[in-house]
């Protein structure tokens, strides 16, 4: 027999400190909790969280390959804010980065022993086109048939991944590769520059900077940024204001999948080098909690990124020195978005038990 | 028991910001009919609200029946014999009149004991609810009737009513008046909320008076006087308002003509064959009970809603059936819809933001395809101060302003664009008298400078004051108009009704 039921009571005022320390509570607690766990396991909580968050990134390697694992985070993660702030749930990213790296990657493959300044630029472009139009399928179905964009988003993940496997099994497949499932290498003016010799971080930082500085003068400066915001608060308003909601789903979704289709080239097109099939550990999907970390802020975005890529660093290291599986970096992940999402609701609304009538 | 049902004892209350209640203090009698009464942002809400469990008091305490009152929730009121009837209802809209009824008793009740209960309380105060009808077939008149019955399912001994007779006809006025004088009877105690005088000296005993979140006053009305109370509410005089017909001009500039549109489905009135012209100038006032296709109306003057539309609406010979709202404005055509939070402004934006949501081809406020932000503050200072705005400043969310003062400001954006016609739907609803005065008057000051205003509402005395036309929307169909000089309210009721039409 329960006696008290707790019920949820939104608070009048919730605390803009307390909302703005959300995502420090979030990590916090995922640091506390994963102690627990490494404990459990029989691990001293000290070494395996050294282990996990401290010695991957302590020397100029670990800094840049944290780099190379935030830079297509943090660019997925600040386009699909485009869609989270205008209320549209859009979690393909993965899709969209893989069709973009699909179109680019098929460029660069065209081109392989072309030399020519002209050649990365293309491949970018071909991204962030395969990407952006893989987004606009979902965009489209919402608006012609008022489909839920999350189902079709997410089940054309797997469509695009299918794509990918098609060709790098069957017409893309390596002419000299041993029926490797992989693609011939990209030519050298196919790949992202390394800014330092002997460390694998790459041109695609810098476009990833890019990307952040022009969302944040997007959503801070311009109209496109004030319609998505005034449509995410309030669809009526934003029909008032005279603003078509058509335009502002297909732009959304094109902006996230350009965005998320430029991180799958520079994937590619950067570490990797050529297409296989495991061409992103997730980073589309991962890419969702790094929005939600950064408050769907672009700076906030940049630090969500870094924390992100370095629970995959640390999954790593986490195998390599104490054989535990790298699938570990996958429940940190999903213990900082539950954290989040805890938090933050816990910031908006208190518990309250109510005695039972 | 002594005679006293409640005592308030110095109530404070604080918001960031703003000291909504400052030692509160006054005494409600038993079996009476007590009036709060004061301006919008006065603390009245905020008062009800700790009442009513809804917030906490910084300070004070309230004496219920000899006890501390000290209560959390809404339902724990209710347990405490305390009800109250919202301003706004807040019933659910697909859910038939007997669901919704359920969903507020807190205790368990069959279905049959409810219907048994229900058919008790109908009788014995004149409630008449068919169970089965979904709540949104009802006029506002009958939601209230639901909300009423549904608190006195409850068996309170205060009930509280918040502006109850905002969205009201007469005649539902009529019978809600009634129904208050049958409870009292029963010796229930009811604490009245308004800022209509009318019915303070019509229903109330005694009335206690707030203004900036302290008590005034606290008397009989015996001793009060329509214009005392009125001095007391605002703190000021009201000026006279005279409508004359000199500068309407003789050009018409608006012009609906055999306009449709139909939306198949029962939550929309279907929009029959409306015809009117509106001149420079001139303010054409459209009357109406609600529920008769106002706000179907309101969609199709903005172009918010412009599908399935028959017929041609012309402004200055530009047909403009098919515009967008931005195309509207294009050409000087502003509007205010009847809801201020998420239509007319966005509650989580700042007010300085909320400038932006209505853009006019004359402003300043975007260069180079950037956002101007510092010529929009200073539009939006321009508007708190033409049209006195009472607010800590521009860079607040919309949402903690109170009802009258974000009207003023939205009202005040779309008068400062300049525009050639303003449409504007309910301006005064649930707004205090002293920001209802200086909205219509600046509705008329508008009307001066050569703008045609086109004003839909259903507080008729309103109309009469500020129009030089009125027509009477029912069922989708708009009669013909009548000049407001040469028309008497029996004529308009009449065609509220229904009677009288073509």
């Amino acid at each position: 027999m329960i006696d008290f039921i707790p019920e949820l009571k939104a608070r009048g005022n919730p605390s803009s400190i307390m909302n703005f320390s959300v995502p420090i509570i979030a990590v916090t607690l995922t640091i506390i909790t994963g102690s627990i766990i490494f404990a459990i396991m029989g691990f001293d909580p000290f070494f395996a969280l050294t282990t996990f968050f401290i010695s991957p990134i302590s020397n100029s390697y670990g800094i840049s390959e944290l780099l190379v694992k935030a830079t297509p985070l943090a660019l997925i993660a600040v386009g699909l804010s485009f869609c989270f702030k205008n209320n549209l749930y859009n979690i393909g990213a993965e899709g969209q980065l893989t069709m973009g790296a699909v179109v680019g990657g098929g460029i660069g493959i065209y081109f392989h022993d072309t030399q020519g300044f002209w050649v990365l630029p293309l491949m970018v472009c071909g991204g962030a086109i395969g990407g952006a139009l893989w987004a606009t399928i979902p965009a489209f179905l919402k608006i012609r048939f008022n489909t839920n964009e999350i189902l079709t988003s997410l089940m054309l993940v797997y469509i695009a991944l299918l794509i990918l496997d098609y060709l790098v099994v069957g017409p893309w497949k390596d002419p000299n590769g041993f029926s490797f499932p992989k693609t011939r290498k990209f030519g050298d003016s196919g790949r992202m520059p390394i800014l330092f010799s002997g460390l694998r971080v790459h041109f695609g930082i810098i476009i990833t900077l890019i990307g952040i500085f022009v969302s944040w003068l997007i959503f801070s400066k311009t109209m496109l940024g004030y319609q998505l915001k005034v449509t995410g608060f309030s669809p009526i308003a934003s029909r008032y204001a005279g603003f078509s909601q058509n335009k502002l789903i297909y732009i959304a979704f094109i902006i996230a999948g350009a965005c998320a289709g430029i991180a799958g080239l520079g994937e590619v097109s950067g570490p990797i080098g050529l297409l296989y099939r495991d061409i992103s550990p997730n980073y589309g999907f991962t890419a969702i909690i790094v929005a939600f970390l950064g408050r769907l802020h672009p700076i906030g975005i940049v630090f969500a990124s870094l924390v992100i890529a370095l629970t995959y660093l640390g999954a790593e290291d986490a195998q390599l020195f104490m054989q535990i599986p790298a699938a570990v970096g996958f429940v940190f992940q999903g213990l900082v978005l539950f954290y989040l999402l805890g938090a933050e609701l816990l910031v908006n609304y208190k518990i309250v038990f109510r005695k039972k009538i | 028991m002594d005679n006293l049902i409640l005592k308030i004892d110095n109530i404070s209350k604080s918001f960031p910001r703003v000291k909504a209640n400052k030692n509160v203090t006054f005494n409600i009698r038993r079996n009476s009919v007590h009036a709060l009464l004061g301006e919008n942002g006065a603390g009245k809400s905020t008062f009800v609200k700790i009442l009513y469990g809804l917030l906490k008091a910084d300070e004070g305490k309230l004496i219920f029946n000899g006890n501390i009152l000290n209560v959390e929730s809404p339902s724990e009121a209710r347990q405490k014999k305390i009800g109250m009837v919202f301003q706004h209802f807040s019933l659910f809209d697909s859910l038939s009149v007997r669901e919704n009824l359920i969903l507020g008793i807190d205790n368990d009740m069959s279905f049959s004991n409810l219907q048994k209960k229900v058919n008790e309380i109908s009788d014995k105060y004149d409630l008449p609810l068919d169970l089965d009808a979904p709540i949104n077939t009802l006029s506002a008149g009958q939601k209230q009737r639901v909300e009423i019955v549904r608190i006195l399912l409850q068996d309170p001994e205060l009930l509280i009513m918040d502006e109850p007779t905002s969205v009201l006809t007469p005649q539902e006025v009529e019978s809600l008046f009634k129904t208050l004088n049958t409870l009292l009877k029963e010796g229930r105690t009811i604490l009245y909320i308004t800022h209509k005088l009318e019915e303070v000296i019509n229903l109330c005993e005694e009335v206690t008076i707030l203004r900036d979140g302290s008590v005034i006053e606290s008397s009989m009305l015996e001793n009060e006087t329509a214009e005392s109370l009125a001095t007391k509410m605002l703190g000021k005089k009201l000026s006279e308002i005279k409508t004359d017909y000199s500068y309407v001009k003789n050009s018409i500039n608006f012009k609906a003509h055999n306009v449709s549109q139909s939306f198949n489905n029962p939550f929309n009135t279907d929009l029959k064959n409306i015809s009117f012209e509106v001149k420079e100038g001139e303010i054409f006032g459209i009357a109406g009970v609600a529920g008769n296709g106002q706000s179907e109306l309101m969609g199709l003057l903005t172009g918010e809603s412009i599908n399935d539309v028959s017929g041609s609406i012309k402004f200055n010979e530009t047909e403009i059936k098919n515009f967008n709202p931005k195309n509207r404005r294009d050409l000087s055509i502003a509007f205010v819809p009847e809801n201020r939070l998420g239509h007319s402004a966005v509650p989580e934006l700042t007010l300085i933001e909320n400038v932006l949501l209505s853009q006019f081809p004359n402003n300043n406020f975007l260069k180079n395809g950037m956002i101007n932000y510092k010529n929009i503050e200073i539009q939006a200072k321009k508007i708190v101060n033409d049209f006195n705005v009472v607010t800590p400043g521009v860079d607040v969310k919309a949402s903690s302003l109170s009802g009258g003062n974000l009207q003023k400001f939205v009202i005040g954006r779309e008068i400062l664009s300049n525009p050639r016609l303003l449409i504007i739907s309910h301006p005064t609803w649930g707004i205090d008298a002293g920001a209802e005065h200086s909205i219509r008057k600046s509705l008329i000051e508008l009307a001066k400078s050569g703008t045609s205003v086109i004003v839909i509402s259903q507080d008729l005395d309103e109309l009469i004051e500020i129009s030089h036309r009125i027509s009477v929307i029912f069922n989708g169909k708009l009669s013909k108009s009548f000049d407001t000089n040469k028309i008497s309210i029996s004529e308009i009721g009449l065609l509220m009704g229904g009677n009288n039409f073509d």
